[in-house]
Order: structure tokens, then sequence, then C-alpha cells
């Protein structure tokens, strides 16, 4: 440029290091005032088209013919697809093959898309689609885990875990034992539905606007699609409304479908789905059916674990192979498995595909655990606190899927949870209090939970940034992390005025785009900040050495010596404004933009042995809850909860803590009060929020304490944080303990009725009956 | 039509019938700060403020409220707050509680916020934390967890001080002069009604005999915001005059059909805990600012909360046709089956009559639903006596959910009768509840856990009757209960 604007005037003394201040959320100012632009809220063309699908009504059948004569013809109605029109390829499988845009001559399951009308308003595409007359062949389905176990139906092989020889060491433990949790599902519930929008552009390629967690996979799917190459379509994600991993596969048939018909119509299409199709056409938490037998002694040390994980894939692989394998990896949850087993099935059912929900399988598998953790409990009579504590992994012990410990952060913080939250006081008392007969009986439970950070899939590891700073000293911020609420964005801001000494305020946070960091991963894995922001410290590193050669050779300083503190560049004896530095440094020539790229060290698995190390750390937490139930409707209500929770040293306290109770309570509505019910034909019955109860403010434990557990993260993450994102959805399996806990008092603790999650008032009320009439679960296996 | 939108007039010509508030403000006004979260009055992210001429400000979930509601009104939304460019005291405190995370139900939450925060300084009280919940019980969050949106209706009161949330509607929309038998608006396919007073109601029902009715549209506009339907004419009763009436006459209380649930909860009479209790958790507070009996009765659900309480009180409705000819029903002989009820075809509900001595008469009423607020009852359990020692001289118990329409438990009526509040005589009566019954398996609950609840939640009413003391989860009883045991 010829002339230079004056530099942004170093901040005031505020400037000091904002990496571990508790700033707002980075659209904080706009979510209040309602100047956040979701993807809906962009203003609509003159031409502007919108997209409603039609599906199937079975669960498993043949199509014979499908007419659409009466849709064609429905006003408002400008354009239909069915699977023939796709003029690239029809499968959008993220890993594996067998997810269509548009099913063809089979149809999976009930609501499976058929066709895709594009009209003039929401509601005439809404009415067009329910015209079709579709002639299908129906085809038994598979609607269980247990049908499709007897069916040897999977999506995916079986995979196996083995440590040591668990066999033999069972049937030399001094007690043995097995059970079965059945554990449901869960539905994102995203406030924001899936939505995408797409511009047709002159190339002939397409500008595509999706709430996604995942766009370069949006981006890649939509060229297929159409056929086009990767670079002629950009996606663009400014913010989501919600992900939790519901936005991670599952955006990418709106993207689709959007550009499909911009590039058919040549108008700008919108693709929003209504709450009930979000809730019927996109999959969810996976169901599992989770068996174990484990060997112990009088102590309850645990010496042989056999498990076995069934997950409900529904009818694609999706993401089932990670997600599988997750619930493998943290079917140990924090324990030491001597010897142990771990099998892990991918079964196929005529369900809709479950996909990615935060947590990503670990939750059930760590249910699993703590169930089995709480059965030993009950038969050697011990507190299941002193079981756990025992079974708790040191440094030295290994994982049953080959991982070394290396810190010792969870034997600690429980010690310290135990202490904070008075457990030993209140468990006396909650013992007294239950020898009364009144109707109400109290229950107590601490479950830590260790989550393995990383992607289980290796290559997924990498990330992407890009950082340019003006000649004003303003700094553009992009990275390939996407902002879905959890406040990656404001964090990686932090960690970039860190690096480059300014105050927060100059750095300019940017929406995601596949044309500013190509190929991205995810935003997913609790791992967008340790590796976007990673990413974003290497493209500052990069640049600062280019500015402190320039320095060190226009000031004649040595470059170590330059200094980029509080908005100031230290030069030696010279002391400059940033801006004026960097004025300075583009007169001179010098390039003030970069990318970044980080890829996670450390970190393998072989998938077919079932041996690595997946993770580069483990995230760890636990929670201490305490529940009163009414036995006589099975009717409770949280009334305690403290949580200490390690998030290594803090990027930002009041995002971390915010993940940490919005993810509470988000898994306590999971194991409480969510419950996906389907009918006996397959169709989902719970498809809308009156008959899906997700937590209220109501819900919200009566004492809720939560603190961070203050240390740094020994392995070499961002600022030696650690991250946050899925392991708080883990913690509120106390709750859930807890009311087993209640329910077993009725049977002096002699062992814990069957409570599968979710435990509505219902399930525990029959938990209730099943402790007063004494006969314990029966074995499983 | 005229409302005031944000402190400025706005005027409505062609628009279709169906149209919601929400629709309009997203895609009319310009105004997409308010969100879809599920266009079934459920999540609240579509929260706006509604005030009459007296100004109060009451939360409505727009996207079940048919746009003809606010005309004359004044509607604020999100972008509404800010004055002078600085935000809300319900705003700031949002942000600076962390009370957003995605942002998308923030806008709802907002507004529930900022109506909270006019009431509370109208009656210069700081909301307690009992009162914030209450006030965001219609609002979900996914991500948050609540506890920053809850601290920050806590502490909004601490910021400088703003003199008003929503203003009245602006004379000009509120004085509107014009024959309430015509349309308020349309266009050449559909036609929204409003009338004031029941005579027009009347004429609007000869002239459009196919027409729908609606007052708090939380049934209805379902219709059209998940099935997309569309009508020719719609009729909106919630200004009928007549309707909104609350009034005690000949010893017998007469609710206007279309008064808001928000109005009952407020009247002197209708002040029974275990009524309030029952309203409490009948929606959200969107919801009772909207809805009330007439569509809770007519749309004949078995699940509807009230139903169960007005048998119990020996209610009768007083239903009246297009002519204006009356006719008096028993609640007892409203409902006919499933989703059936007398009502005829042109036929409205004028009132519900409750004799204050039903009232009067000790009573007990137990919801059973799977999250505590805003949810559908999977059983409701109303029962109201007289007793003297164990003798029972009156009693009537009525459920929603364990039959195909509200009913009551005849049998175990009968039993009481006989046989008193004895403990064989309460045990022969639940006994005779759990024979009577033949409840369905649903997404709500099974019907074994109905069948045992309604036993379940009958004797646990019948002893409270008797005496004993209250034991409940919910109430605060319970800790000190629990206490008391430690």
């Amino acid at each position: 440029m010829r002339k230079l604007v004056s530099p942004l005037p170093p901040g005031q003394g505020s400037g000091a290091d904002p990496v571990g201040k508790a700033l707002p959320q980075d659209s904080a100012e706009r979510h209040v005032s309602g100047r956040a632009v979701y993807i809906d809220d962009m203003p609509v063309y003159p031409n502007q088209l919108h997209v409603a699908v039609g599906g199937s009504e079975h669960a498993h059948a043949r199509v014979e013919s499908i007419d659409l004569s009466k849709v064609r013809a429905a006003e408002g109605v400008v354009d239909v697809v069915c699977h023939a029109d796709i003029p690239g390829s029809a499968d959008i499988s993220p890993v594996f093959d067998g997810d269509l845009l548009l099913a063809d001559k089979e149809v999976n399951f009930v609501g499976q898309p058929l066709f895709a009308v594009a009209a003039e308003t929401y509601e005439q595409a809404h009415r067009a689609v329910q015209l079709a007359k579709v002639i299908y062949t129906p085809l038994e389905p598979l609607l269980s885990i247990d049908a499709a176990m007897e069916a040897q139906a999977f999506v995916l092989p079986t995979r196996r875990s083995v440590k040591g020889d668990p066999d033999t060491a069972l049937a030399a433990a001094e007690h043995t034992l097995s059970g079965e949790t059945r554990i449901a599902g869960q539905e994102h519930f995203y406030l924001e539905g899936q939505v995408s929008a797409a511009e047709p552009e002159e190339h002939g390629g397409v500008q595509v606007y999706s709430s996604s967690q995942h766009p370069s996979e949006v981006q890649k799917l939509v060229a297929e699609v159409l056929d086009l190459p990767i670079g002629a379509v950009q996606v663009q994600v400014r913010r989501m409304g919600g992900g939790f991993g519901g936005k991670e596969s599952q955006a990418a048939p709106l993207a689709c479908l959007s550009a499909l018909f911009a590039r058919r119509t040549g108008r700008p299409v919108r693709y929003r789905m209504a709450r009930r199709d979000d809730m019927v056409l996109t999959g969810k938490r996976h169901p599992f059916r989770h068996r174990y037998r484990v060997g112990f002694d009088s102590d309850g040390l645990i010496k042989a674990a056999d498990v076995e994980v069934a997950g409900d894939c529904g009818c694609t692989a999706d993401l089932s192979e990670g997600i599988v394998d997750r619930a493998m990896h943290h079917s140990d949850n924090a324990y030491n498995l001597p010897a142990a087993r771990v099998t892990g099935y991918r079964c196929k059912t005529h369900t809709v595909s479950h996909t990615a929900f935060r947590g990503f399988g670990g939750p059930q598998g760590i249910v699993g655990c703590e169930a089995m953790m709480d059965d030993i409990a009950r038969a050697t009579g011990l507190d299941p606190l002193d079981v756990r504590k025992r079974n708790l992994y040191r440094p030295g012990d290994t994982t049953h899927y080959g991982q070394e410990i290396e810190e010792n952060t969870l034997i600690d913080l429980v010690a310290a949870l135990e202490q904070r939250c008075d457990y030993r006081r209140r468990r006396m008392q909650i013992l007294e209090a239950n020898r009364g007969d009144g109707p109400l009986r109290r229950g107590l439970s601490l479950t830590p939970v260790k989550f393995g950070i990383s992607f289980t899939s290796t290559h997924l590891n990498q990330a992407g940034a890009l950082v340019h700073i003006y000649t004003d000293g303003s700094v553009h911020l992009n990275h390939g992390g996407t902002e879905m609420g959890q406040g990656l964005y404001i964090k990686v801001a932090q960690i970039v005025a860190r690096a480059l000494g300014v105050s927060i305020e100059r750095v300019m946070i940017s929406a995601t785009r596949t044309d500013k960091v190509p190929n991205t991963s995810p935003t997913a894995a609790s791992a967008g900040t340790d590796m976007n922001g990673m990413a974003a410290l290497d493209a500052c590193e990069t640049i600062l050495a280019r500015l402190r050669e320039f320095a060190a050779g226009h000031f004649g300083c040595a470059a170590d010596e330059v200094r980029f503190v509080d908005d100031h560049v230290h030069c030696g004896e010279q002391v400059l404004g940033f801006g004026e530095f960097v004025s300075l440094a583009y007169m001179n020539r010098v390039s003030l933009s970069a990318t970044g790229f980080y890829k996670t060290p450390k970190i393998w698995f072989d998938k077919e042995q079932g041996q690595g190390r997946p993770f580069l750390y483990f995230a760890t937490g636990a929670a201490c809850s305490e529940v009163l139930v009414d036995t006589r409707t099975g009717e409770y209500r949280v009334q305690r909860v403290d949580i200490l929770h390690d998030v290594g040293n803090s990027l930002n306290p009041a995002i971390d803590i915010g993940q940490i109770e919005g993810g509470f309570v988000q898994g306590m509505g999971w194991l409480t009060t969510e419950e996906l019910k389907w009918d006996e034909r397959g169709r989902l019955i719970s498809n809308g929020p009156a008959n899906y109860k997700i937590p209220t403010a109501f819900d919200l434990p009566e004492q809720f304490n939560v603190a961070l557990f203050d240390r740094p993260n020994h392995a070499e993450t961002i600022y030696r944080s650690k991250a946050v994102g899925e392991p708080p959805l883990m913690l509120p399996i106390s709750v859930w303990c807890a009311l087993r806990d209640a329910c077993a008092s009725l049977c002096d603790y002699r062992f814990n009725p069957r409570l599968d999650p979710p435990a509505t008032a219902e399930r525990v009320y029959w938990a209730v009956q099943q402790a007063r009439a004494g006969v314990a679960p029966e074995a499983a296996w | 039509m005229n409302f005031t939108l944000n402190g400025k007039p706005c005027k409505v010509e062609h628009c279709d019938a169906e149209i919601t508030l929400l629709r309009y403000l997203r895609t009319r006004a310009n105004l997409p700060g308010t969100k879809e979260g599920c266009a079934s009055g459920d999540c609240g992210a579509c929260t706006v403020l509604l005030a009459d001429t007296d100004g109060e400000p009451r939360t409505v979930n727009a996207c079940i409220t048919p746009l003809g509601a606010v005309a004359g009104r004044s509607v604020v939304t999100v972008e509404g707050l800010e004055e002078n460019g600085s935000l809300h005291p319900a705003q700031q405190a949002m942000v600076d509680q962390h009370g957003s995370q995605c942002g998308f139900c923030t806008p709802g939450f907002v507004m529930s916020l900022a109506g909270l925060y006019q009431r509370s300084q109208a009656q210069g009280v700081a909301p307690t934390r009992e009162v914030v919940t209450d006030a965001i019980a219609g609002n979900l969050c996914r991500c948050t967890g609540y506890r920053p949106i809850i601290d920050a209706g806590l502490h909004m009161l601490e910021y400088p001080a703003r003199a008003c949330t929503v203003q009245p509607p602006t004379q000009n929309s509120a004085a509107e002069e014009r024959d309430d038998s015509a349309p308020l608006f349309g266009n050449a396919r559909s036609r929204f009604y409003q009338p004031c007073s029941e005579a027009a109601l009347q004429r609007i029902l000869q002239a459009e005999p196919g027409a729908r009715l609606v007052a708090g549209g939380t049934d209805f506009m379902l219709e059209i915001s998940q099935l997309y339907k569309q009508f020719e004419a719609v009729v909106d009763v919630s200004r009928v005059v007549e309707l909104c009436r609350i009034e005690q006459r000949d010893e017998t209380l007469h609710i206007g059909a279309s008064a808001p649930y928000a109005a009952l909860q407020a009247y002197p009479a209708l002040a029974s805990p275990e009524l309030q209790a029952v309203l409490h958790r009948l929606g959200s507070q969107q919801i009772r600012n909207r809805a009330g009996l007439g569509g809770n009765l007519a749309n004949g659900s078995p699940i509807a909360d009230t139903p169960p309480v007005l048998l119990c009180w020996e209610a009768s409705l007083e239903l009246v046709n297009a002519a204006g000819e009356a006719r008096r029903v028993p609640l007892d002989e409203f409902y006919l089956d499933y989703r059936k009820t007398v009502l005829a075809a042109g036929e409205y509900i004028r009132s519900v009559q409750v004799p204050l001595a039903a009232i009067a008469r000790p009573h007990r009423f137990r919801k059973l639903s799977k999250r505590f607020e805003d949810d559908i009852s999977s059983v409701l359990m109303a029962v109201s006596l007289a007793s003297e020692g164990e003798s029972v001289s009156q009693v009537r118990i009525a459920y929603g959910g364990m039959a195909a329409t509200p009913a009551r438990a005849l049998d175990a009526e009968r039993v009481l009768l006989e046989q008193g509040l004895s403990d064989s005589g309460i045990a022969a009566a639940c006994g005779a509840v759990a024979q009577h019954f033949k409840p369905l398996t649903d997404v709500r609950a099974s019907a074994e856990y109905r069948r045992a609840m309604a036993a379940n939640l009958l004797e646990i009413a019948l002893r409270e009757l008797r005496g004993e003391p209250v034991v409940s989860v919910w109430s605060p009883a319970s800790h000190s209960e629990v206490a008391a045991h430690a």
C-alpha cells in the first residue's frame, strides 16, 4: 500500500498476558443482543429456495416405485431430486461406505430420505414432500442389539484388546461376578437444528455455509456429489448453535442437497431441518449393551476382567469404528485391570445410523465399568469409594490396550475431592438415615473419569492455522477448528495474543473457511484447542522469527533479545509500540503472514491388534453426587454435587468451568430423564422436545460445587493445558451410581438392583421394587 | 392490523392467516435475533415480550403465537433491548456471568430475564433463585448447564437501572377501532379474525362455519408449525371479553375459557396451594401467559393437566353455539372418547364453572412426569373429599393419563364412602384404582407404572388428607425430614 494508517495505540496496562484469564466467549455480546448470525439468520435472496426431504415409512424395505408427480405439481415446487439425479457419488459416508445422500432400491431406517424438494418457501417444501406415493416391499428389520447379535449382523468386524491371560486369572480369582447394563442413546438436541446454505458461483462451483464441525469433509463430499474438484467448493462455518458431535458427520447431507439444488437451479438454496426431522433423520449417541465378568479378592482388588461392549451402530458404519474403539478403551475407566479381554461388537440395526456424541463411546464404556465397581463393593461389603480407590491406576500400570499410565493425578484428585465433599461423614449420615422406614432414601457416590485425549484415528491428529498481522498492528486469526459454543475461538485468540505479546482486542477472530486453512480435521475428540492452539502458535512463531531477525538487523541487537510484551516490542534498548514496529517491518519488506501446522506427537495404534498408544494423555476429574429418592414413585432430586476437574493449566477458567458444568448437566440428562424410544416398527416416538426431556434449570443440583484441580499437564500441550470438551460429560455417572446406591439401601446393600440408564422415575421405581423383593439381577453370561 | 414492535408502530395487511409471530419477525420484519429451536413452544429460543396497555411484560413463545395475537400490543424482541448502544442489564449480566456458549438459546433467555427484570424492578425486590428458575423453566439450554444463567438473573438488578424494558403499545395501535367481526388481516386465501365480544364471535361463526378457533394456540398452532397445514379462517378467541373474565356468581366461580393460566395463578379464589402447584408445572411461563382452560379441555386430550382437577371439583362447562344458544354440561359428561368431546361443530366453550364449595373441600393433586418442569404428565391424580374422623361423606377422585379420556375412579370413590380413611379403606381404594384402569404404554410411561402410580399417588394423598405429614423430594420439608433422621 502507498500510505500506512496510524498504528493502534498500545493497550493501557490491561494488555497483560491474556492466557489464564476468564475472558467471555468471543461472541458473548453478539449472542445476548441477537446480532450473532447463524446460517438461518443470513439475509434471504429474492430467489431463495428451501429444501425438504421425503423419507421411508419402513425400517427395512425394498423400494418398488416412487411416484412424485403430485410432489412436482405442488405449489411452489421448483425442483425435485432422487438418487438417480445425483451427478457424482451418492455415497456420502465419512469413513466407510453406506451412507447414501438419497436412498436407492432399499431403505434401512424409518425416515431415510428417498427424494428431496426445493421450493419457493420452507412451508411449501414441507407440504410438497407429504404428497409422494412410494410402494415398498417390507423386509424383516433388526431393531435391537440382541437381534443383531443373534443374527451376527455387524457394520464392521469385531475387535479385541487383550492383556495378560484373563481366563486363567478369572478362574484363579477368589471371587467372580458378572453383570449387564443396557445403556441408552441420546439425542444431541443442539438448539440450532441442522442447517446449510449454498450459493452457485460463476465458475461452476458452490459456496456453502454449513453448521458443521467438519467443514473440510463437507467440502469434499459436496465436491464428490457434484462431481467437481474439491477446490471448486468452499465451505464457511462461522458458528454452530451447538454441535456435541451431532454436526461432525451429520451436517453433510444438508450441505450436499443444498449444493445440488444450487447447481441444478442456479439459485441460492437453504436447507434447515425442522426439529422433528432433525430428531428422526440424524444419528444419535449409540445405545450399548455392556457385559462384564470380573475376578477380585476380598479387598475388592480386581484380578481380571472380561468385558463385552456391543454398540448399536444403526444401519451403517458412519463413525462407529472409532466410537466402539473408544468404548473399549474406556471399559477400564480409571482402574487397573491386571488381566483383561475387551471385545467390541459393532451391531447393525435398521435404525438411523448412530454417530458421534460428546464422549464418542467412552461414556458408555465408563458407565459399564462403574456399574462393575459398585457391584464389587456390594459383593465384598466394602464402601464403593474404597473399591474404586484401591483399583485406581498408578504410574507404570498399563491399560488393556497397551498404553502406559504416566501420571498419578487421579489418585491425588480423588483424595482431594473425598476431603472437600466430606464423603466419609456424609456416608455415615446416609447409612444412618436409610435405616429408618420412611419413604425417602438417600444415595451417594463418588466416581472418577479418565478420558483419553487424541483422535484414535492417528492421521486426524493434525491441524492448521493462518495468522496475518496488518500494518496497524491488528492481527487476523484463522484456524481449522470450528466454534460451537465451546470457546475454542477465544482460547486460540488468547494463545495468539500471548505469543505475540499483544492485547486480546487486537486479535480479530474469523470464520472457519476451507479456503483459508485446507484439509482440516473435525473439531472433535476434545482436541480443538490442543491442536489448533498449537498450530496458531506455530504460525505466530514463524512470523516472530522473521520479526526477530529483522529487528536484530535493524536495531543491532541479538535476535533473542527481541521481546514482545504488552503491545510493545523491545529490541535491546529500543522500545516500540507493536503497531509501529510491524509498520517498520512492512516498510522493510518482511512477510507478516504465516501458516502454522501441528501434529500430535507420540501416538500410534494398531487397530487389528488392539494395542498401542492411542492417546497423548488423559484428562481426569471426579464428581461426588448425593440424591434423595421417593421410593413410592421413583421421583428423585439431585441434592448436592461436588466436582473437582483437571484441566491442566487453565487457558480460560470461565470457559473451562462452563464446559464442566454444561457437560455435567448434559450427561446427567442422558443418564436420567432423556429417554429415546422407538416403537415395534422401528419408528422413533420420542421425536420432539415434548416427549424427549433434556434438563431444565430446575434440574440443576441444589448445591453445585465445581472446582479446577490445579496442576499443569505433564504432557507437552499448549501452555500445559488439558482438553475439557468431553470428559465432564462422564462426571454425572456419579448421579446414576448414587441412584443405584439409594435403591440398594432397600436390600441392605447386598446387591445393586438393575437400573439401566436413563434412570427415569419409572425405572428407579422398578429398581426399588427389585431391591425390596431382595432378588438380585440374574447373572448375565 | 397494527402493533408496536420494539417501540415503533408496525402495520400488517396482506398475510396468511396462519402466519406465526416468529415467522413474521424473522422473514418480514428483518429481526432474526429471535430463534426457532423447536417450533412447538417447548424450548423458549423464540421468547419475546408482549405487553398490553397495562405495560406488564409477558413472555410468550413467538413460534406458536399467531401474528394476530399481538394486534394492538407491544412486542419487544432481543433487538429492542439495547438503549443508546448499551446492553440491557439482563444482557450485560449474561455476558458477565458467561451465560452464553453456543448462543442460540441466549436471546430467549435474555427475554425471559428481561421480563423478570421489569417485574422485579416494579416490585422492588431482587429475584430469588426459585423465582429466576421459574422464569427460565421454559427455556432450554444444551450448553451451559444453567448455573451461569441463573446467576445472571440473580445479579442483573445490581447493574445501573433501566427505566423501562417494555413500553406499552403506542396510542395509535392500542386505540384501534374496527369492525371486529371482519377479518383483522388476511389475503385472497385466508382470513384471521379477532372478535372482542361474543356477539361478534357468533357472527363470525355463522359466516365461517369451517373456522378454527384458537386461544393460547399451544395445540392448534402445532398443526401449522409441525404439519404445515393451511386454514381458510382462523378465529382468535383470546380477546373475547366474556371469555376472559374470572368472576364469582351464585357461590360458583366462572372461569372464562380464554383466561390465561397466569390469570388463574393470580386469582384469590384459586389460591389453593395444590392447584397452584399444578399450574406452576403446567407448561412454562411462556405457555401460561397465553394458554387457558378452554383449549386444555376442548382438545380432548387424556393427559391434559386441568381436567382431573376440574372433575374433582365438580366443574361444568357452558357451551355456546353460533346462534348464541348456551347449554351447561357437567365435565363428567363432556368427554366421549380419545380426543372426542360433546362439543358440536360451531360450538365453543364460554366458561368453566366450579362450585366454591367444591374448591373449599380438602384436596390433593399429584403429577408425575419424566421431567419436573414443563413436561406432560404420565399420570395426574386429583382427589377431593369431605371427612369427619375417618369417615368420608363426599369424595371425588380423577385421573389423567389412565384412560382414553380424563376419568374418575368411581370404584375407589365408592370404597372410600363405604370404608372411610382407615388403613384398610385406603388400601381398598388404591386396590380399586389399580383394578379399574387399563392404561396404555407409551413414550411417557408403561401401563404397569401408570397403574402402580395411580394407586400410590392416591395412597400418598389420602394419608396426607388423613393428617399424616407431607413427605416429598420436592418440598423443602423433605430436607428437614431427612435431616431429622440423620
